[in-house]
């Protein structure tokens, strides 16, 4: 059970709010009528059996899907359709299942990609690469550089990132994800396929990344043990349902979240 | 016997009694590789930034020099001079043609295609093909021009340079054509690996929901991929065109830049450099020494051989990416 921070989470305003969503693919309803809020500040896990619609919903929130029903409204502003360039904009950042990596590219190249959108020298500035674009890819660099040694991923700066092992290539994920400097960040099972090392690892950086940043974050995990350890509130979905929004305490002593499924803590 | 020393010796005998002829003959086949490299380089940046082969490069190259021509002459018939004011404001004024021809590549065709198979969106390319074909003879009409070597202050004439007991002589424009292409690859080569704009080219050319969630816009990038492509196929448009003359058969060459991108692997700048003046020098030696042993259509054929044996042994190309993926 994670120590309480100093600022109170409870009385932290709303980052985002998804109010009343569904999403279907034809005659499959991935999502019906489910709302929920993550709070500025906190860890927000989101968890549920297999089909649940957790991927979806994390893919609703930054954009890759368009839900038919409800509303997301992030930072104040509320809208129900958004593309995911655009979410990347408003500062939500994202880690995938599979992991979406850039794979012939390099781990500092990926990062850098991450800082595309800090960028703001103009084009032909860059072409140049003198003057004020020159401080600024320094600084970029440094930001970068910053994260590596955060990650502890240095000696694996100038690989080939399709060469890497997975979990390295999460780590790298993740690194790409804070680049972008996120006021939310979205991981989609961030542990998975690592063993116990590598999770504590993980969590580590996340609680890191919660604490020293400040970043807000928002994690599918199903390992309950993290779940419990890492996150300040949770929302259970099944088929596509809400069935229980609290904290950890409460929704795991909930009856029908232990019916929904039989949560292994490891 | 006799056929084996005529293959295997003589050429060679040939090229040291007459090392002059040697020479001129590799410089030639240097030009040659070069121009053809041109053609490639167009392809691979659309290639490597959209996923697209781009059949419609080679119209593109016929397309940028006829526009140039085009606007030249009603620069020229508006009265601006001197002429090369009005060479260069018409260069100008292409430039931006070929960027609005990229705006409406990205709008019209690759935007509603976005998620369709490759093989969908090189259809859609043959369409652009034809479509420009047809736009360029009804806009400019069918007969061949003549670019402005003189209004755009491109060097005519050859210097005659003394070597190895003979004469090696070299056009100036094709010096010029050198220099320029050499100076295109490397500010294209610097503009991918050390730019914003070339990194978030290559996110695109790499994975598309990547490149999402980094917050590149796709559109854009496209966009700037066939603007860059368009320009490139203008600098072609006006080297050939400057050494011949700008007509529709000019595309045929176009088909030559295939051989080039086996060789030297799709997505690479390098690459297309590289297996440009391989097919180029290559062709230009099998031509002339082999030549009259086997019947003088080597320069048509030599190019396709040399590929298909790329692909049996190394089908990614001398510098395209080897796909390694971990099982």
């Amino acid at each position: 059970m994670r120590a309480p921070t100093e600022q109170s989470i409870a009385a932290g305003e709303v980052l985002l709010s998804v109010e009343d969503v569904s999403l279907s693919f034809g005659g499959v309803q991935a999502i019906s009528g489910v709302s929920f809020d993550i709070r500025k500040g906190e860890i927000r896990a989101i968890i549920g059996p297999n089909g649940a619609g957790k991927t979806s919903m994390l893919n609703i929130i930054n954009g890759f899907y368009q839900p038919q029903y409800g509303r997301i409204t992030f930072k104040g502003e509320t809208r129900s359709k958004m593309r995911p360039n655009e979410a990347a904009r408003g500062g939500i950042a994202r880690t995938f299942q599979n992991v979406a990596l850039f794979k012939g590219m390099t781990a500092l190249d990926n990062l850098m990609a991450g800082r595309t959108l800090r960028m703001k020298r103009g084009f032909l500035w860059q072409l140049l690469r003198f003057g004020p674009a020159l401080g600024e890819e320094t600084e970029h660099r440094q930001r970068v550089e910053e994260i590596i040694d955060f990650l502890k991923i240095q000696a694996i700066r100038k690989v080939q990132v399709g060469r890497l092992p997975y979990g390295l290539q999460k780590r790298v994920e993740l690194g790409r994800a804070l680049a972008m400097e996120p006021d939310l960040l979205l991981l989609d099972e961030p542990m998975a396929g690592m063993n116990l090392e590598e999770k504590e690892d993980m969590s580590r950086f996340i609680i890191d990344v919660n604490t020293i940043y400040g970043t807000t974050i928002a994690l599918i995990e199903h390992d309950m043990g993290v779940v419990m350890d890492l996150s300040d509130r949770v929302v259970v979905l099944n088929y596509g349902r809400k069935i229980a929004d609290g904290t950890p305490e409460q929704v795991r002593n909930d009856r029908d979240v232990i019916d929904a499924y039989l949560g292994v803590t490891h | 016997m006799d056929l084996l020393y005529k293959i295997f010796i003589d050429p060679f005998v040939q090229m040291g009694t007459a090392p002059d002829l040697l020479m001129q003959t590799l410089w030639e086949g240097l030009v040659a590789g070069v121009l053809y490299a041109l053609i490639a380089l167009g392809f691979v940046l659309i290639f490597k930034a959209s996923g697209v082969f781009n059949f419609a490069q080679g119209i593109m190259v016929v397309f940028a020099a006829l526009t140039l021509v085009g606007l030249y002459g009603v620069l020229h018939k508006w009265g601006i001079r001197p002429a090369d004011v009005a060479a260069y404001g018409a260069l100008a004024l292409t430039v931006l043609v070929m960027l609005a021809l990229a705006w409406c590549v990205e709008r019209l065709m690759l935007r509603p295609l976005v998620n369709q198979p490759d093989i969908i969106l090189f259809m859609a390319t043959f369409g652009l093909t034809y479509f420009l074909i047809g736009l360029g003879e009804l806009v400019f009409g069918g007969d061949p021009k003549v670019i402005m070597t003189e209004a755009l202050h491109l060097p005519s004439g050859a210097y005659e340079i003394k070597m190895f007991g003979g004469f090696v002589s070299l056009q100036k424009i094709d010096i010029a054509a050198v220099l320029i292409a050499s100076i295109m690859v490397a500010g294209l080569g610097m503009f991918f690996q050390k730019t914003r704009i070339g990194r978030a080219l290559r996110a695109v050319a790499d994975s598309h929901k990547a490149a999402l969630s980094v917050g590149i816009s796709l559109e854009q990038i496209w966009v700037i991929a066939w603007f860059a492509a368009g320009i490139v196929a203008l600098v072609t448009g006006i080297m050939w065109g400057a050494r011949s003359q700008v007509e529709f058969s000019l595309q045929i060459i176009a088909l030559k830049a295939l051989p080039v991108l086996i060789l030297g692997g799709f997505t690479s700048i390098p690459g297309a450099i590289v297996g440009g003046i391989i097919i180029g020098v290559g062709e230009k030696l099998g031509e002339f020494y082999w030549g009259p042993l086997l019947g003088s259509g080597i320069e048509t054929w030599l190019a396709y051989v040399i590929a298909l044996v790329f692909l049996l042994f190394r089908p990614e190309g001398l510098f395209g990416e080897r796909i390694i993926e971990r099982i």
